[in-house]
């Protein structure tokens, strides 16, 4: 167990209250234009009365201040981060830097095409290995994180089926779905239909069946779904929603799972969204930010996101890069220019530093990794209370129930991720899936070694040791974090979500 | 470790995927490389982009060279800031947590509203989720939008808004490219749920804000503006005058240009729409020691709480690029802010005399503004040679500015850049440099 540096101890002081009068870091350059009085060059009307509070602080002090804040985080490159489904792998240190280079990150969204062929060449050549990698043709790298690729996965359906002439209303979700689904699904206005689970963890093709009406537009599938299990069903799954005249979307949480190794595309997916900060390594920068490129079949094509990278002319690859907006039937846009750039730099770094049999290799070590701390954790000592939900090989993660600790140690899941705080392993995603009583979804990833995945083996079990020693040492975890537990209750109760000044 | 699986290989491992859909082959794309290999490739992609510093630019139309402090770059790439998660757990996140809720306060200070989220991705996709909140709220059917609104804000919405089962209609600019309030006043209706307005508007105009509101707010709609939240430093924010949600592009704000992303969205609103909000909200609180702490709050809103009743379906968002804009705006200060604002307006005001080309939207101006160029291809082809690039062609988005150019002066254009600017105006047609 770590002990904490006692200055992260302090009490959190934010930057507005360390503001004092008449500080400052910023020097404006000097003013080379006449001084007009700014009441000349604005209306009365829209001049703003008083600054607004921002801080006064010099420059040492506010490093200082964002280097302290920064000490009380957790992160990636300090330790083991099993965090179930948000797949928290290494992040390449190459990728900050060709992301930074002046031609990258000082490029305007709207420079002239000809003078941003290598921007879009880059796009282009992501967009043909994410195509690859998917087994679907056509990508648009605009949506800017997954959530926003499953609206435009919806939004895509629903042209289809207009241009058709077809009326759908509902959308299916596996009750195993991630919560994004069942909400996107509503934003695109559709109905959703929850599809259940069969005791083998797959979809309950009974009930998928009963289900897969004409107003049906769409399943959304996760596969491997959040279970950690690839559905065995899927092609049949497939036959059922074509012959509903639905389309089959593949959230592509998962995909670390399969790469190089089995494609949505040949399963019969429709649409795919990719999440970049999950498989391709961008870093997940404490909340985003992300990337949801998709990829469509050939009937899906038209109706892409507006403009999409194309290379035109030129066989032997002298062709131009154009930006092609001229896409009658396309949904539009999702947002603005063309996408997070930043993101495809990295992403794309990573496809070529890895290549056809590193991409192969980081999906067979994810399902590895995951089946060997799987193994690990079924050990005694650990499985009377952490039990295997659905007990079948799984593929980059799984997921236990802590029923078991509940029943004979009186700790929740909660309490036994709490505690793994103390021991400088980030917990795994708790409470989710739904279907799993007080569930623990673990994802270890191929970047971790044997010895990380025997430690937190190691750790789970020294935790229910003491747990069945003295279950409170759980319950009052953790106690050498900057802060203990916090009252999540009162936040949300008397919500306070900005600083205000104390009153004189 | 296949011995402690019990598997015999790693390909037993995968045996529930069934044989036909399994890949026959290696996926076709090349064999990987170094890092050395990498690193050359992608400095040979990027070598082919005329970026930021490899010209004198005066493109903005929604993102802009403003400078970036250098310690952004410092505090941006520490691993404890790029490499977590986002924070499920608190009591090993507080950095996280309250650089949110200190952009949520900054953001309040400079919208005038009292309650920000903790970002969302971007600019347009913002507006967009204005609208699904309206949606939520009123349960009306049509979204009233300003032509003043960037053009991107204007497709997200109409995008959108086909899943909101909204329609869109949009409003016209007057002949000095400022929202047309009577326009405005009759297009929005009992079935408008929210009208949409930008602050400055996309030819840079200032718009005056407090009378579209009153137009808006007369037939019960939500009014929501888009707005550059660094002009703000010296507009009257759109919270003091009738404003209800207040979004907006946050790249100006310490955020690269990065060909258009990633950069972040803000959104920030009256506090009775607190419980509607998309996306993260941190909240302070205590510990059980009774320390001070942050949390992610009014989590009930969220996709993965809420599922289909949720507010929004985001859940990825853009927290280090929000990061950045916080230390930026502490790196500018209170006073800085201002005087950075004021040295825009006034060189923006000064080029606009300068290149004494006919005005589209004559009234005031913040960091941008609309000329007619008789000349226009001809301008960009004699500035191309010289390595200028004079500013957007409003043509692409608006037929009846054919011939109109969008010049953004940022803080780092001098006096003698828009001079250089203004010569190459200057040039008669044909005479190339």
């Amino acid at each position: 167990m770590t002990e904490l540096d006692p200055r992260a101890r302090e009490e959190a002081v934010t930057i507005f209250e360390r503001s004092r009068d008449g500080r400052r870091a910023f020097v404006a350059p000097a003013t080379d234009v006449p001084e007009v009085p700014v009441a000349d060059l604005l209306p009365a009307s829209q001049l703003r009365e008083r600054p607004a509070a921002l801080p006064e602080i010099s420059e040492p002090e506010l490093v200082r201040h964002y280097v302290t804040l920064s000490s009380k985080n957790f992160h990636l490159d300090e330790g083991f981060y099993p965090l179930g489904s948000c797949t928290m792998k290494h992040n390449p240190k190459l990728h900050e830097r060709v992301a930074a280079l002046p031609g990258n990150a000082r490029l305007h969204p709207l420079q002239d095409p000809e003078y941003a062929q290598g921007a879009l060449e880059l796009m282009w050549r992501l967009q043909g290995a994410l195509a690859e990698i998917a087994g679907l043709p056509h990508v648009s790298l605009q949506p800017s994180a997954g959530s926003q690729g499953e609206l435009a996965g919806l939004l895509l359906t629903r042209a289809y089926h207009e241009d058709r002439g077809e009326q759908k209303t509902k959308v299916l979700t596996p009750d195993t779905a991630h919560g994004t689904n069942p909400a996107t699904v509503t934003m695109a206005g559709y109905e959703v239909v929850k599809v259940g689970t069969a005791p083998d963890g797959g979809v309950d093709l009974g009930d998928l069946r009963a289900k897969a009406t004409d107003e049906v537009a769409c399943l959304m599938l996760t596969n491997p779904n959040t279970l950690g299990l690839f559905d065995r069903n899927i092609e049949e799954i497939a036959r059922i929603v074509h012959d509903a005249g639905a389309t089959l979307y593949y959230d592509g949480a998962n995909l670390n799972a399969i790469m190089g190794i089995a494609r949505p595309g040949d399963m019969g997916f429709d649409i795919v969204h990719y999440n970049l900060h999950k498989t391709f390594t961008q870093p997940h920068g404490g909340g985003g930010p992300g990337a949801g490129p998709i990829a469509v079949s050939d009937r899906i094509e038209p109706f892409l996101p507006s403009p999409q990278v194309l290379r035109r002319g030129g066989d032997n690859g002298a062709g131009r890069f154009v930006l092609d907006d001229d896409r009658p039937k396309s949904i539009g846009k999702l947002r603005g220019f063309q996408g997070n750039f930043g993101v495809f730099v990295r992403s794309y770094a990573y496809i070529r530093s890895l290549g056809a049999d590193g991409l192969k290799d980081a999906s067979q070590v994810a399902v590895l990794n995951a089946n060997y701390l799987k193994a690990r954790l079924a050990e005694p000592g650990i499985a009377e209370y952490l039990s295997i939900a659905f007990d079948r090989t799984c593929m980059h993660e799984f997921v236990l129930s802590g029923r078991g600790a509940k029943e004979k140690l009186g700790v929740r899941t909660l309490d036994i991720a709490k505690r793994m705080l103390d021991y400088g392993v980030h917990p795994p995603t708790v409470y989710f899936p739904l279907l799993v009583d007080e569930a623990l979804m673990i994802e270890p990833t191929e970047t971790e070694t044997k010895e990380r995945l025997d430690d937190f083996a190691d750790i789970v079990r020294a935790i229910l040791e003491e747990a069945a020693a003295d279950p409170e040492i759980l319950r009052d975890a953790p106690y050498t974090t900057p802060v203990r537990r916090l009252d999540e209750a009162a936040a949300a109760k008397r919500p306070v979500v900005r600083w205000h000044p104390p009153q004189v | 470790m296949l011995g402690a699986i019990g598997a015999g290989s790693v390909d037993e491992l995968f045996a529930d995927i069934p044989e036909s859909v399994r890949l026959d082959r290696e996926i076709d794309l090349p064999a990987g490389l170094s890092e050395q290999e990498v690193y050359e490739h992608l400095a040979a992609l990027a070598a082919r982009n005329r970026h930021a510093d490899a010209e004198l630019t005066f493109l903005g139309a929604g993102m802009y060279d403003h400078y970036v402090p250098a310690l952004i770059d410092n505090l941006l790439s520490r691993s404890e800031f790029l490499t977590p998660y986002t924070p499920y757990q608190p009591e090993i996140s507080q950095g996280g947590l309250q650089v949110m809720f200190e952009f949520q306060t900054a953001i309040s200070e400079l919208t005038g509203l009292p309650v920000s989220n903790a970002s969302v991705y971007e600019g347009p996709s913002a507006v967009a989720a204005a609208g699904y909140l309206a949606k939520l709220e009123t349960r009306r059917t049509k979204l009233v939008a300003s032509r003043g609104l960037h053009p991107h804000s204007r497709a997200a919405l109409r995008t959108h808004a086909v899943g909101y089962g909204m329609d869109v209609e949009e409003v016209p600019l007057t002949g000095e490219g400022a929202t047309d309030v009577e326009a405005l006043a009759a297009a929005a209706d009992g079935d408008t749920a929210a009208v949409f307005v930008q602050q400055p508007n996309f030819l840079g105009t200032v718009e005056e804000l407090g009378e579209l509101a009153e137009a808006g707010r007369r037939t019960g709609a939500l009014v929501v503006c888009a707005a550059d939240p660094l002009p703000l430093g010296i507009l009257k924010p759109p919270g003091e005058q009738g404003v209800d949600i207040c979004v907006g592009e946050g790249q100006t704000l310490g955020n690269r240009l990065d060909f258009g992303g990633p950069s972040f969205g803000f959104f920030a609103a009256a506090e009775r729409f607190l419980r509607r909000m998309p996306g993260r909200i941190a909240g302070e609180t205590r510990d059980v020691d009774g320390r001070r702490g942050f949390v992610l709050t009014l989590q009930t809103r969220e996709q993965h709480i809420r599922r289909e009743k949720a507010t929004h379906n985001i859940c990825t968002a853009q927290a280090l690029n929000a990061l950045a804009g916080v230390v930026y705006l502490s790196w500018l200060g209170k006073r800085g802010l201002v005087e950075l604002a004021e040295l825009m307006l006034r060189r923006t005001h000064h080029a606009r005399e300068a290149l004494g080309l006919e005005a589209i939207n004559p009234g005031p101006v913040v960091r941008e503004f609309a000329v007619r160029v008789p000349d226009l291809e001809g301008l960009f082809e004699r500035a191309r040679a010289e390595r200028v690039n004079p500013g957007y062609r409003l043509g692409r988005d608006y037929p009846e500015y054919g011939d109109g150019l969008l010049v953004a002066v940022t803080e780092r254009r001098t006096r003698e850049d828009i001079e250089r600017l203004a010569r190459l105006v200057g040039k008669p047609a044909g005479v190339a440099a």
